[in-house]
């Protein structure tokens, strides 16, 4: 039986050769639009991540503007404001919880992952393990093509009778299911459902994607034990994403229920609303469903942007990374925590504090692998022969952001401490050093890295310094000033912080994160036009601009459908640097070369010698 | 381009891609609905009487008849597959069709199920209506939705096996039977959780 089936197996591939050798034919909507080529996708991933980035850019500037200034007119544009957003300029209370619920949403569901996941995992992949393409172009393909639908939906909230979703980006029950309409009445919380649930149907149809492609399509000679951490970290990623996603949309299906048809699965007892409906359900059920899902989801957000600022690292610091193995031992063993964490997002709820203790030390114990990663990137730094590129410069903020970020959160993984900061802007703080100052400059990183294989041309390093510079001091300057915020007792998501008498005196640190959030928006720019202006005018990027190890650098300057145009064949892992015994001190993957290790030191021998190999 | 390459290889586990990729894709499936008995065995332990009350109101003869239907069908794709393989074009449609068939009739039956819920009154927003209801229909709903699911591209496999040389893909068939079988594996946790455990 499986002869046969290799053989057909085969066949098929055979015809899917064929189409590749006449892709100059295909029309252009195939080409660019409805392309099945995993770096287009990628491109589609990166352009539509890039444009939800300004929209939820754009939501939390509004937020920002009413929490230094509450209840002034929006300068500029307040007029300009729909009725249902703004009177007289200044923003509605109902449109403010609008504008976090959408804020937090798109940056998480249609910015981050997407990036992370999307963008890197279709360009990375394939051509990190030497292949022409994903294991199912066709699946690939239709990945991507379920978000803009999915987020037009969750923009279409605005149509709606009671505008976009308003119960936050975890949109807990009761707030979310009991909206107080007719039964099939569309509101914003159910458009949100419907556009989160086929997000997660999309990252799902890419992570089984990427599964079968880390197995199945690695280049000759490639073990496992020679990919790149960048794969290793997507590929692990995708294992989260096919086993948490699913959870979450299960709980969006229920949400989706008691939203629309009202049933009562969140629902208590004796709610008193103004609809009828049978009780029975309960609300701290959901977020246990949420954040099974929730937490693993911030490691999709973090752990591919760790890989690739391992392997940018190991690039600009001329050096082997330091531990690689115990480097995939680490992100599996955060992967494989996250999934028994959840319950330190629910230390306030209600839950049994028995529990809460449980959830307390598996927490603390995920600083441990944690920490080994961020050791063993100061241990690749250590004595490396550094070289201050932007994709490094974003990667060593990277990890410095990221540390900070982690301690904050053991701060709260210690429920006792949880206690009084819980639904702070320490939490604000926390979430923003871990997914802007860790994710958002891994991605920025990652594009800066990989910019020259994308699109044949090289990013104005200037300009990138720039954009850098300017990010990373406004960063600083907007997020941390909000961990005193929160010790100060500032409330999440409140609308005017002048009602609180004991708030009355933060005024004027709101202010400042408020101008700080205005220049790190517009700081922007500067990517977005770097990026633009470099397709244009920049430098033609050689094959090997970075002079670096891993397989898509044996691609040509702008690899075509296919990518390679070589045989690819492994020969040793891929943080070969500073090899004795060879001129170069890097020694790519695909290069043919016979070594031999003494002491966790690579030497290389002459081919013959081969046969002496000793340990 | 790549045709003179070797990089499109063997897949290098031994198993088509499409169906490892159908294998990861199960796995999360699985996780799906693992969701939804987490949910049903935490509401069934603080709503017991309601729980019990309806399903006594369920006709298990109906979900069994059910059951054989899902696990005739499920036997008679692995005979499909089988068939096809041998290139035994007519057994493969004749199988195929079984298959399909047996979709049907467990959607008929289910809505007949269905309706009966209706006349009882047991609809979401219906007065009869309880948490427990809530489940039947978010179970056997999505479950019946995967039925549908498999039913098209089997029904698509059918057709196209009229055409010149039958069906070319067998590893396509066996991919779906993986499908169809897990469709059958979920159908025979459902039954018992919501039909038989009286508690
Ligand atoms: C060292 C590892 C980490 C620990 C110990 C940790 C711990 C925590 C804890 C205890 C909370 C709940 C606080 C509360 O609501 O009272 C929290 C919230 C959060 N964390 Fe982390 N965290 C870690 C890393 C990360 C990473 C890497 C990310 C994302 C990339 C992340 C994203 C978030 C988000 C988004 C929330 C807020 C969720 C909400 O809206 O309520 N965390 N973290
Ligand atoms: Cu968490």
């Amino acid at each position: 039986m499986s002869t046969s089936t290799l053989q057909h197996g085969s066949a098929a591939e055979h015809g899917h050769d064929h189409e590749h050798g006449h892709h100059h034919d295909l029309p252009w909507y195939r080409k660019y639009v409805f392309s099945t080529d995993h770096k287009v996708i990628s491109k589609q991933f990166m352009l539509s991540s890039l444009f939800f980035l300004f929209v939820g850019g754009a939501f939390a500037l509004f937020i920002r503007w009413q929490l230094a200034y509450p209840g002034q007119a929006i300068p500029i544009i307040g007029d300009i404001l729909p009725a249902s957003w703004a009177t007289n300029g200044v923003i509605s209370p109902e449109f403010y919880a609008q504008l976090l619920t959408m804020h937090g949403s798109i940056m998480i569901f249609f910015v981050i992952i997407p990036f992370a996941v999307g963008m890197f995992g279709n360009f990375c992949i394939p051509l990190m393990i030497g292949t022409d393409d994903m294991a199912l172009p066709k699946l690939n393909m239709w990945s991507f093509w379920l978000v803009p639908p999915a987020g037009l939906i969750m923009m279409a909230g605005f149509f709606t009778e009671t505008g976009y979703a308003a119960a936050g980006w975890t949109s807990y029950p009761p707030l979310s299911a009991q909206t107080g309409l007719a039964k099939f009445t569309i509101s914003g919380q159910t458009l949100w459902t419907i556009s989160v649930f086929l997000v997660g149907f999309s990252s799902i149809m890419g992570a089984v994607n990427y599964v079968a492609t880390v197995l199945n399509k690695r280049a000759k000679g490639m073990k496992l034990f020679d990919m790149p951490l960048t794969v290793w970290a997507l590929f692990i990623t995708a294992i989260i994403i096919t086993l948490g996603t699913p959870v979450l949309a299960a709980g969006l299906a229920m949400l989706f229920m008691d939203n629309f048809l009202h049933t009562s699965f969140f629902l208590p007892d004796n709610l008193v609303t103004n609809s009828k409906y049978f009780g029975g359900g309960q609300p701290i059920l959901f977020q246990h469903v949420f954040w099974f899902y929730s937490h693993p989801a911030v490691y999709i957000m973090i752990l591919p942007l760790m890989g690739i600022v391992s392997d940018v690292m190991a690039t600009f610091s001329r050096k082997p990374i330091y531990g690689y193995k115990a480097m995939v031992f680490a992100i599996a063993g955060i992967a494989f925590l996250g999934f028994i964490v959840w319950g330190h997002h629910m230390f306030q709820s209600g839950m049994n504090p028995l529990l809460g203790t449980t959830f307390m030390l598996s927490t603390i114990v995920i600083a441990v692998p944690s920490s080994i990663k961020v050791f063993n990137w100061l241990g690749t730094l250590w004595r490396g022969n550094i070289q201050f590129s932007s994709a490094m410069l974003n990667a060593l903020a990277f990890v410095s952001m990221f540390i900070i970020g982690g301690l904050s959160g053991v701060f709260m993984a210690s429920a006792p401490v949880d206690i009084y900061i819980h639904d702070t802007y320490f939490i604000v703080a926390h979430i923003h050093y871990v997914l802007f100052g860790g994710s958002l400059f891994g991605i920025f990183a990652g594009i800066y890295y990989w910019y020259p294989k994308m699109f044949g041309k090289m990013l104005n390093e200037t300009w990138g310094r720039r954009h850098f510079f300017w990010t990373f001091v406004t960063f600083n300057l907007t997020f941390f000033p909000m961990h005193i915020l929160g010790i100060g007792g500032h409330m999440r998501r409140i609308y005017d912080p002048n009602v609180y008498d004991f708030l009355k005196g933060l005024g004027g640190i709101n202010e400042t994160v408020t101008i700080g959030a205005i220049a790190l928006g517009f700081s922007q720019l500067i990517l977005v036009g770097n990026i633009l202006w470099s397709m244009k005018w920049g430098k033609k990027a050689p094959r090997n601009p970075w002079k670096a190890n891993t397989l898509e650098w044996a691609a040509p300057e702008h690899p075509g459908h296919g990518n390679f145009d070589m045989d690819i064949t492994v020969y040793r892992g891929p943080y070969e640097f500073g090899v004795e015994g060879r001129q170069d001190d890097y020694w790519p993957q695909w290069e043919k070369g016979a070594s031999v290790t003494v002491h966790h030191h690579t030497i290389a021998v002459a081919d013959d010698t081969k046969t002496f190999g000793a340990h | 381009m790549s045709s003179a390459l070797n990089l499109s290889h063997e897949p290098v586990t031994k198993i088509a891609s499409g169906k490892l990729t159908m294998w990861a894709f199960l796995a999360s499936e699985l996780m799906f609905f693992s969701g939804f008995f987490g949910a049903f065995i935490v509401l069934r332990n603080s709503n017991y009487e309601v729980f019990k009350a309806g399903s006594e109101q369920l006709s298990w003869v109906l979900a069994l008849v059910n059951t054989f239907i899902l696990i005739g069908s499920s036997l008679t794709m692995a005979l499909a597959i089988y068939h096809l393989e041998r290139q035994n074009t007519k057994l493969f449609r004749a199988f195929m069709g079984l298959s399909i068939l047996g979709g049907f009739g467990f959607l008929i039956v289910k809505y007949f199920e269905y309706s009966a819920k209706y006349h009882h009154h047991l609809f979401p927003g219906q007065e009869e209506h309880t948490i427990f209801f809530s489940f039947y229909f978010l179970m056997t709903g999505f479950h019946a939705m995967h039925v549908i699911g498999g039913m098209i591209p089997m029904a698509y496999m059918l057709f196209r096996s009229y055409g010149k040389g039958g069906y070319p893909y067998p590893v396509k068939v066996e991919t779906l039977g993986l499908y169809w079988h897990f469709v059958d594996l979920m159908w025979i946790f459902i039954f018992p959780a919501l039909y038989l455990i009286f508690p």
